[in-house]
């Protein structure tokens, strides 16, 4: 939003280490205001330590974070209060009802009780949980649940919204309220969610962040990342005719142009191919000419969109390979 | 301390709409009216030395031993297993304010356990009709120590709670602490080893932790700044160290 402010979280050379493993190791990045930032990565690549780490729950060995311009480290009390968080697992106290327990974390999170009426209100109807406000939390089913742990993370309108896999266990129905609800906070609130359902990640986020093993992979924009990670655009192609001319072929045609993918031959001699190239415009027609000219069978051609678990599984794929090599997604 | 009492009545009200509560409090009265039944059937046969009150305090232990681990054994393992101490401790709550809420709660259901006993002694004046059964002395001497012993004996049960996040495993090292504090200063009383000249101070530490002849000062009256210095000390201690347990599980988790 605007610039004087400072970015809503900002994190440098951040490391956590526990009793000689390193589950953090040199992590920086900057969320600005009003941004959704996805945060991906395997099992144990550090997300869930990360976010605790912003949310002042646990202590960073070195490095720092920064957020609204307030450092966790020195004044995590001012830090807690501008942040809502909802761990991993999402625990709940299993015998109070709905509604009583977000009076008491509102209590809890300063709201005056004259606010804390009218805003119960508004956060039951924003998570769709008007109906069941005075059940008893233990009693519901995991998508209420999971509901409730977002409604109590938005509760105090903080301008910092820490989710860990806020989407996980819910029916498609719930997901897409899910995803309407973090979709609504957009420019209002940064919201910062870790989730494993990539596709979720890709259409409400702005911004992705993936990380393994401790380190940032990559991070940018899910088109950007797609053209870092996996080169500019893809082709499949399915057909018949020469196929050892056909790198010489393509290298004419387009010197980028490369074959990533090769299928066994079908019985009627068709084989299909994936083709990555740096090309950023469209390479379909000329690519069908010069096939043609050369009398292959073409059957089809098509410009395949590489989905975000692509990217995702190209990069942290990279990163084992090269885990102490320097990264190189940080531009 | 902003969120003391956001916590403490979120606590006490957790506490009261609990059936547990409910279902321990009768326990506890019809423990404690049997054994004041007990001690009235005794005095019916013969005259006795002490009051009934005096009797009926000697054995607050008993209560003591079953009823602190069970009121204190939930409070911190039960947030730490559910992980409900993340989220609370992710809002502009202290650790202090978190124990001392907990603390604060368990105690007011234990001195609510007691009180409720002033029932027992309310029905003997009412048909006994015999005054010397019902000295008050002793028996505000008895209520002060219960209200001052239980702040250290409650404090003892939520510094064991803030070891695990297994509720039994909790109540059980309370009910030991317990049983070492409240008999075994009696135990080492007695051992004619620490009578050596050499092991004095150990003896004189000994004396000076001894719940017993507290008790039996509190009854008849004496109130001692040393024995509330003990007890105070004692809370203050128990506390301090539960609110590092709960800091510590926090990093090494």
């Amino acid at each position: 939003m605007s610039d004087p402010l400072p970015p809503a979280i900002e994190v440098s050379h951040l490391v956590k280490s526990y009793a000689g493993v390193t589950a953090v190791s040199d992590i920086s990045f900057t969320v600005a205001r009003g941004e959704i930032i996805g945060f991906l990565g395997p099992n144990g690549a550090g997300k869930s330590t990360t976010m605790r780490i912003l949310t002042g729950y646990l202590p960073a060995t070195s490095g720092s974070v920064n957020i609204c311009g307030v450092s966790v480290a020195t004044q995590p009390d001012e830090v807690k209060r501008r942040i809502g968080y909802m761990p991993e697992n999402n625990p709940l106290p299993e015998d109070m009802r709905v509604s009583e327990y977000l009076y008491f974390r509102g209590r809890l999170k300063e709201i005056p009780r004259r606010k804390l009426g009218p805003r119960i209100d508004e956060v039951l109807e924003l998570s769709d949980l008007k109906r069941v406000r005075h059940k008893i939390i233990g009693q519901l089913s995991k998508g209420y649940r999971q509901r409730v742990g977002i409604a109590e993370a938005i509760l105090a309108e903080p301008p910092v919204i820490i989710m860990d896999e806020p989407t996980i266990g819910l029916d498609p129905h719930q997901i897409r309220l899910v995803r309407d609800l973090i979709a609504s906070l957009r420019g209002r609130m940064t919201v910062l969610i870790s989730s494993h359902i990539l596709p979720e990640i890709e259409m409400t986020c702005d911004r992705v962040l993936i990380i393994n093993q401790g380190r940032v992979v990559a991070q940018g924009t899910p088109a950007d990342l797609r053209r870092e990670i996996l080169g500019h655009s893809l082709y499949q192609i399915q057909l018949a005719g020469d196929f050892d001319a056909l790198p010489a072929l393509l290298a004419a045609l387009e010197p980028t142009l490369r074959i990533t993918e090769e299928a066994e031959s079908g019985a009627d001699g068709f084989r299909t191919f994936g083709l990555t190239t740096e090309r950023d415009d469209e390479l379909g027609e000329a690519l069908l000419g010069a096939l043609l000219a050369k009398n292959y069978r073409v059957r089809s051609l098509t410009r395949t969109q590489p989905t975000l678990e692509d990217v995702f599984l190209a990069a942290t794929r990279r990163s084992w390979d090269t885990v102490a090599a320097p990264q190189r997604a940080a531009k | 301390m902003k969120h003391f009492f956001t916590l403490l009545s979120h606590e006490i009200r957790m506490l009261l709409v609990s059936p547990g509560t409910y279902i321990a409090a009768t326990a506890f009265l019809a423990f404690m009216g049997f054994i004041f039944v007990g001690i009235l059937e005794s005095y019916s046969t013969a005259a006795q030395d002490a009051s009934p009150a005096q009797v009926f305090f000697s054995l607050f232990f008993l209560p003591v031993f079953f009823m602190v681990p069970l009121l204190t054994m939930k409070c911190l393992a039960e947030e730490r297993r559910l992980g409900t101490i993340e989220t609370l401790l992710t809002t502009p709550v202290t650790t202090t304010e978190v124990v001392l809420g907990k603390f604060g709660a368990a105690y007011f259901l234990y001195m609510l356990l007691w009180g409720s006993t002033g029932g027992l002694f309310y029905i003997l004046k009412k048909f006994a009709g015999d005054p010397r059964l019902l000295d008050a002395g002793p028996l505000i001497g008895g209520y002060t120590f219960i209200a001052v012993s239980g702040l250290f004996f409650v404090a003892i049960g939520v510094f064991t709670s803030s070891f695990s996040r297994n509720q039994s495993v909790a109540g059980i090292l309370s009910f030991v602490l317990l049983a070492l504090l409240i008999l075994g200063g009696r135990y080492l009383a007695g051992v004619s080893f620490l009578e050596r000249e050499s092991l004095r101070p150990i003896k004189e530490a000994v004396n000076y932790a001894q719940i017993f002849s507290h008790l039996d000062d509190f009854t008849r009256g004496v109130i001692d700044t040393r024995q509330l210095l003990f007890y105070a000390s004692g809370t203050v201690l128990a506390l301090v160290f539960s609110i590092f347990a709960v800091e510590a599980k926090v990093l090494h988790s």
